[in-house]
């Protein structure tokens, strides 16, 4: 099967005085429409590689290879327009825009890539939100939301562009446990509709262990790999 | 430029009061500088009007003393020819006594063609009392002078010259030109009347021009003398002949203009340092923006965007206000009941006023621009 995301050999260091090594040699790879999560410890370097594998940091050595392509030669805006197109990101903190509704949040990486939304965005758009049970506030402002809603939002946000792969880092990391619940189920359904790979982080191994294929790093090193 | 105006607006509103405060304080600023250079420019206006406003800005007599011109018809055609100047007319001119009851005064004499009656020295229209000349042995006096002699309209006078001629004329009309030393010293008749009174036969003392543009006299002056035979001829312009009013006029013009740019330069900084403030607020946002795909150029103008915004409210509202400080200003600052200043809204300057300041507030957005071209979204991300 075709992978979507690899890293070979990833090194990554924060220079300071002493520089940091935060990854060692980190070789992973993740398959087209897989189920996955990435566990560890705080300060563990999960976030750092969550970052890298998004396109978000870059690694001090080794290689990021998307959809076949090594991103090493690419520019800030080849590399943003690729994470429009294929990357979906949910992050703890949500990240909603509070001067924006719901609906025009999630249109957001849409109006990024293509200017206008169209109807076909229009529809999955509103598709989404039946889906994740969140149409009653379509048109209500980020703040005028409560958290579940907000995550809910974020999570349909990252999949409007149809992205070939999403990064949730601690997606559930500030939810309660009826919402952590509900949001790990839609990530199986869609992973299972529409084929959407996920990596999924997180420091909570009963959340991991509902996914695939679970992936502990300790240390900045790849302790575990784990496949169901 | 439809995402990034779309974000730029919606981060100006959803700060509804920070930007009407930025817009309010800007506003004041261009407002000032709207009311001060439009109040120089009236000032500048009206003192030029006095000055040169009713009288020649190029004058042409004869080189010699006491020689009248001879063949002026084809030099005032060729002069009306020249598409800077405005109007021509011709005076025979000289001193004289003009003595009524007991009171005896020495005038000029102004033997004026119509056009100079009317045009260039503005006479008809200052007409208090009375009607314009209409037919020879008719003249109009000023008011200093009616006054001093107490004439009235359908009053007589004598006019003697130092030739020896002494002549009979009615006083027609009186006129107030606002100038004291020929309300008090002029006696306007026609031409021909002048002509005839000195003996001038068909010749004249001197050829009046105005001009379009004041401040181009000398340079209008140059070309007329070009076509005259200057040896016979000289061609004077009030600006020779008023150097230390044109240094005024230079100097007001500098401080209005180092008034101007200091406010424009104080406004591009302030929109720079509010935005690079918003650029800070909204880092959160620009972080997001750009992990989500947004492209380094397309999240700085929105930056600039928010710049031209603010600048093209602010240039609005502040070019209304300074509009309407001058009105008030031309309403309450009078002396004697009549205002200092005419309210003239002068669009070049208006409309150049609204490019400056809309221009430099763009140009105050490349800052924040540029700081937000630096933010990284892994850094936002990071904090969390």
């Amino acid at each position: 099967m075709a992978y979507v995301i690899e890293l070979r050999h990833v090194d990554k260091v924060y220079k300071g005085s002493p520089d940091v090594q935060v990854l060692f040699d980190i070789n992973l790879a993740f398959e087209a429409g897989s189920f996955n999560s990435i566990v560890g410890e705080s300060g563990s370097g999960k976030s750092t590689l969550m970052n890298i594998l998004g396109t978000l940091d870059i690694p001090s050595a080794g290689e990021v290879v998307i959809e076949g392509r090594s991103i090493a030669p690419m520019g800030r805006d080849s590399l943003a327009e690729l994470r429009n197109r294929t990357i979906g990101f949910v992050f703890q903190f949500h990240y909603l825009l509070p001067e924006f509704t719901a609906l025009e949040n999630v249109l957001m990486p849409h109006a990024i890539g293509r200017q206008r939304p169209n109807r076909e965005a229009m529809e999955w758009a509103d598709e989404l939100f039946e889906f994740m049970g969140v149409a009653k506030v379509k048109h209500n402002r980020a703040t005028k939301m409560s958290g579940g809603q907000q995550q809910r939002v974020a999570i349909i946000r990252s999949l409007i562009n149809k992205p070939k792969v999403v990064l949730a880092d601690e997606p559930t990391g500030n939810l309660d446990s009826q919402n952590t619940a509900i949001a790990y189920e839609k990530f199986r359904d869609i992973n299972q509709r529409y084929g959407t790979t996920f990596v999924i982080v997180t420091h909570d191994r009963r959340i991991a262990e509902q996914t695939d294929r679970i992936v502990e790093i300790r240390d900045g090193r790849l302790l575990l790999d784990i496949g169901k | 430029m439809a995402l990034p105006l779309r974000i730029a607006i919606r981060f100006l509103l959803s700060g509804k009061g920070q930007t009407l405060l930025i817009v309010g304080g800007i506003a004041i600023a261009i407002s000032v500088q709207v009311f001060v250079g439009l109040l120089i420019e009236s000032l500048q206006a009206g003192l030029i009007a006095q000055t040169v406003g009713n009288s020649p800005q190029v004058t042409i007599r004869s080189a010699e003393e006491n020689v009248t011109i001879s063949g002026w018809v084809e030099i005032v055609t060729g002069i009306t020819a020249l598409t800077d100047t405005k109007q021509v007319g011709v005076a025979a001119s000289a001193n004289a006594f003009v003595r009524k009851g007991n009171d005896t005064v020495p005038v000029l004499v102004r033997g004026l063609d119509q056009v100079a009656i009317s045009e260039v020295y503005g006479i008809s229209s200052a007409i208090y009392q009375g009607q314009d000349i209409q037919s020879s042995g008719e003249v109009l006096i000023g008011r200093n002078l009616s006054d001093k002699l107490s004439i009235t309209t359908g009053d007589r006078v004598q006019v003697s010259t130092p030739g020896g001629a002494v002549v009979d004329y009615r006083v027609v009309g009186l006129f107030d030109l606002g100038v004291a030393a020929v309300d008090g010293s002029w006696l306007v008749t026609n031409l021909r009347t002048g002509q005839s009174l000195f003996g001038f036969g068909d010749r004249v003392t001197s050829i009046d021009v105005t001009v379009f543009d004041v401040f181009l006299a000398d340079a209008v002056a140059a070309d007329i003398a070009q076509q005259l035979d200057t040896d016979k001829l000289e061609v004077t312009n009030w600006k020779d002949e008023n150097g230390q009013l044109l240094r005024a006029l230079e100097s007001q013009s500098l401080s209005n203009n180092i008034i101007q740019a200091v406010i424009i330069v104080s406004v591009a900084i302030a929109i720079a340092s509010l935005l690079s403030i918003t650029v800070l607020q909204k880092r959160r946002q620009l972080g997001i923006l750009k992990a989500m795909g947004i492209k380094d150029r397309a999240a700085s103008l929105i930056f600039i965007l928010q710049g031209l915004l603010i600048g093209a409210m602010a240039s609005v509202v502040g070019i209304s206000l300074g509009l309407g400080l001058l009105y008030s200003f031309t309403v309450f600052a009078t002396t004697g009941g009549e205002s200092v200043i005419e309210f003239a809204v002068k669009p070049a300057f208006i409309l150049r006023s609204l490019a400056i300041s809309i221009l430099a507030s763009a140009v105050a957005g490349l800052i924040p621009a540029s700081r937000s071209l630096r933010l990284n979204p892994i850094d936002v991300i990071r904090e969390g």
